[in-house]
């Protein structure tokens, strides 16, 4: 299993010289099994390219799995250039949309719409599917399970886990780790602590042990007070999820729009400095634009 | 009452999937999200306080699409799976369903039922506390006077006409409104009220109390005769108005429960009574923000 980021940018792409080591593209990664299975991870501005290396490969069959609906993992889709060629085969794979009642359908519906986009949904030349997915229910791609699971984030966000071979990866897609809404000394606090323990401990039970981890890790723990509850994690909450899982490698992704090459290594130093390594402990890095993980 | 047909059944059950949340909630609502950074602790407290709210939030978290080990029954529950904002934007969803229409087709007054419901609700807890009855929840029979007449709320939105000639019928003959109702209509405002308290999910008991608050005959036990008690002592104080001015008589046994025998022996103190009309209208008066 190969896994290549092909974007590694949170909210808005970023490009310019102070981004050119790390890459301005929003959130993308290609995961291609031992069989050349091809799984996509979210749609953000980085699937271009990645479609542009698939044009000497068609016809193709992808499977894209959207973490999350927000404009940096899905603004690329309409130019993932396969859906306009006829005898490719697209499957969309996302959550259910509790607010709307809409399932992943709705992402291409509402981006191309005619004032928006000059082709319409209907006059893309692919074998396109949608397959809204239930939370902790696996997916086979053909040599691959690929399997949800609910994270924290304004809209409902599914992390999955890639299975193949013995190998696996997981990738949180956006993900803020639970916190209690109550004060310690409030009614309902230990309530909702015993609520968000459980759900902590359903996830982490879900990516045990896997091989590559991929985490949100947009703020320093300095950022995150004035962050919370925006639905993003920390280099440190990322750490601690590694560790916590057992996973061997930790790649830090989504990294804030705003943040030079040099002030991500800076601040990505000055996090991992505060876990000594410990023999077992993950290793970690952070996501580059263009990094490939053979697995 | 004979039985009610599949179709009026199928056609009120419509109704009461489209009841839009309590407007008290749904100003609170607005007021809360209005600032980006609202506080999640008050906004989960008044979906909580909001039956419908509640039902409707519980009701999308526990939908197929969701394969949860287990049933989720709480509203911090929804936020810890779906996240606050999704629920935030479902309360605001279920909000622009929305606020019950002051004025509807059949000419019935929303904001006089409100406070005949809430002085209800008030009288119920209050009597409920007098009883001190093992295992009976005072907020139970709050939910119970809140609710009794809420077939009238469906009724009047989703069938004016009908309901409207009901409305006539009882003051023209100086009938209770749930016969006139049944006459014109069917079936009354007690089948609806407790379709919809059945749809919720409520508790039986809570259901059962809805279905008969006009009755005597069946003792559906002490929440029952709170109920009942309170009603009656909200129309006799003119308390709002829920469009049916007949007094009906409570059951001995409904009597025994408050050690009484007349409904006059039952009325609280006059300090409690002003009270219980402080409490209902300073809620019903948040409606016409």
């Amino acid at each position: 299993m190969k896994v290549r980021f092909w974007g590694v940018r949170g909210s808005i792409p970023s490009p310019g010289p102070r981004t050119a080591k790390y890459g301005g593209n929003t959130t993308c990664i290609e995961v291609r099994t031992g069989a050349g299975d091809l799984i996509i991870l979210d749609g953000g501005t980085g699937i271009f390219a990645l479609a542009q290396s698939l044009m000497s490969q068609m016809p193709v069959t992808a499977h894209i799995f959207l973490t999350h609906s927000h404009w940096d993992h899905i603004q690329g889709l309409p130019f993932f250039t396969p859906i306009f060629i006829p005898g490719n085969r697209v499957r969309l794979h996302g959550a259910f949309d509790p607010v709307t009642g809409q399932g992943v359908e709705q992402v291409m519906r509402v981006q191309l719409q005619y004032s928006y986009f000059p082709v319409r949904e209907v006059e893309l030349k692919a074998d396109l599917e949608y397959v809204t997915l239930a939370f902790g229910e696996s997916v086979t791609v053909g040599s691959a399970v690929v399997t949800p699971v609910l994270l924290n984030h304004p809209v409902i966000n599914l992390g999955y886990r890639v299975d193949c071979d013995g190998k696996s990866v997981f990738f949180t897609g956006d993900h803020e780790p639970h916190y209690n809404l109550y004060e310690p000394d409030e009614d309902g606090y230990a309530e909702y602590q015993a609520l968000i323990d459980e759900q902590r401990d359903a996830i982490y039970a879900a990516i045990a042990g896997v091989d590559v981890l991929i985490t949100d890790s947009s703020y320093t723990v300095e950022e995150y007070p004035a962050k919370k509850g925006w639905g993003h994690g920390t280099f440190d909450s990322s750490i601690q999820i590694a560790q916590a899982v057992r996973a061997k490698r930790l790649y830090c992704t989504h990294h804030e729009p705003t943040r030079s090459d040099d002030d991500l290594e800076s601040v990505f130093a000055d996090a991992v400095a505060r876990y000594p390594r410990k023999p077992g402990d993950p290793e970690y890095f952070l996501a580059r634009e263009g990094l490939e993980i053979a697995l | 009452m004979g039985q009610i047909t599949a179709e009026l059944d199928k056609k009120l059950l419509a109704a009461v999937e489209q009841m839009p949340a309590f407007p008290r909630s749904v100003q609170r609502i607005l007021e809360l999200t209005r600032d980006l950074a609202c506080s999640p602790k008050e906004l989960v407290q008044v979906i909580e306080t909001d039956p419908v709210m509640t039902i409707k939030v519980l009701k999308v978290i526990n939908s197929s699409y969701y394969s949860f080990p287990k049933k989720i029954t709480s509203v911090s529950q929804c936020v810890v799976y779906l996240g606050f904002n999704t629920v935030k934007n479902l309360a605001l969803g279920i909000a622009a369903i929305g606020i019950l229409p002051k004025h509807n087709g059949a000419d019935f007054d929303v904001e006089q039922y409100l406070l005949h419901s809430l002085s209800t609700a008030s009288l119920a807890k209050l009597l409920c506390g007098r009883v001190g009855h093992a295992g009976l929840e005072p907020m139970d029979c709050y939910i119970a006077g809140l609710l009794h007449d809420f077939g009238k709320v469906v009724f009047a939105q989703f069938m004016p006409e009908e309901f409207s000639a009901a409305l006539a019928l009882s003051r023209q003959e100086n009938i209770p409104l749930h016969l006139a109702e049944q006459r014109m209509i069917g079936a009354d405002h007690t089948v609806v009220g407790s379709m919809l308290a059945e749809h919720w999910q409520f508790a039986q008991p809570l259901v059962q109390c809805i279905r008969h608050h006009h009755s005597t005959n069946v003792d559906t036990g002490v929440m029952h005769a709170c109920l009942f008690l309170a009603n009656q002592i909200s129309k006799q104080m003119r308390y709002g108005d829920s469009g049916n001015a007949c007094i009906e008589t409570p059951s001995a046994e409904q009597l025994r429960y408050f050690g009484a025998t007349s409904l006059e022996e039952v009325i609280p103190s006059e300090s409690e009574m002003e009270k219980v009309l402080l409490e209902a209208k300073t809620f019903a008066q948040l409606e016409n923000a």
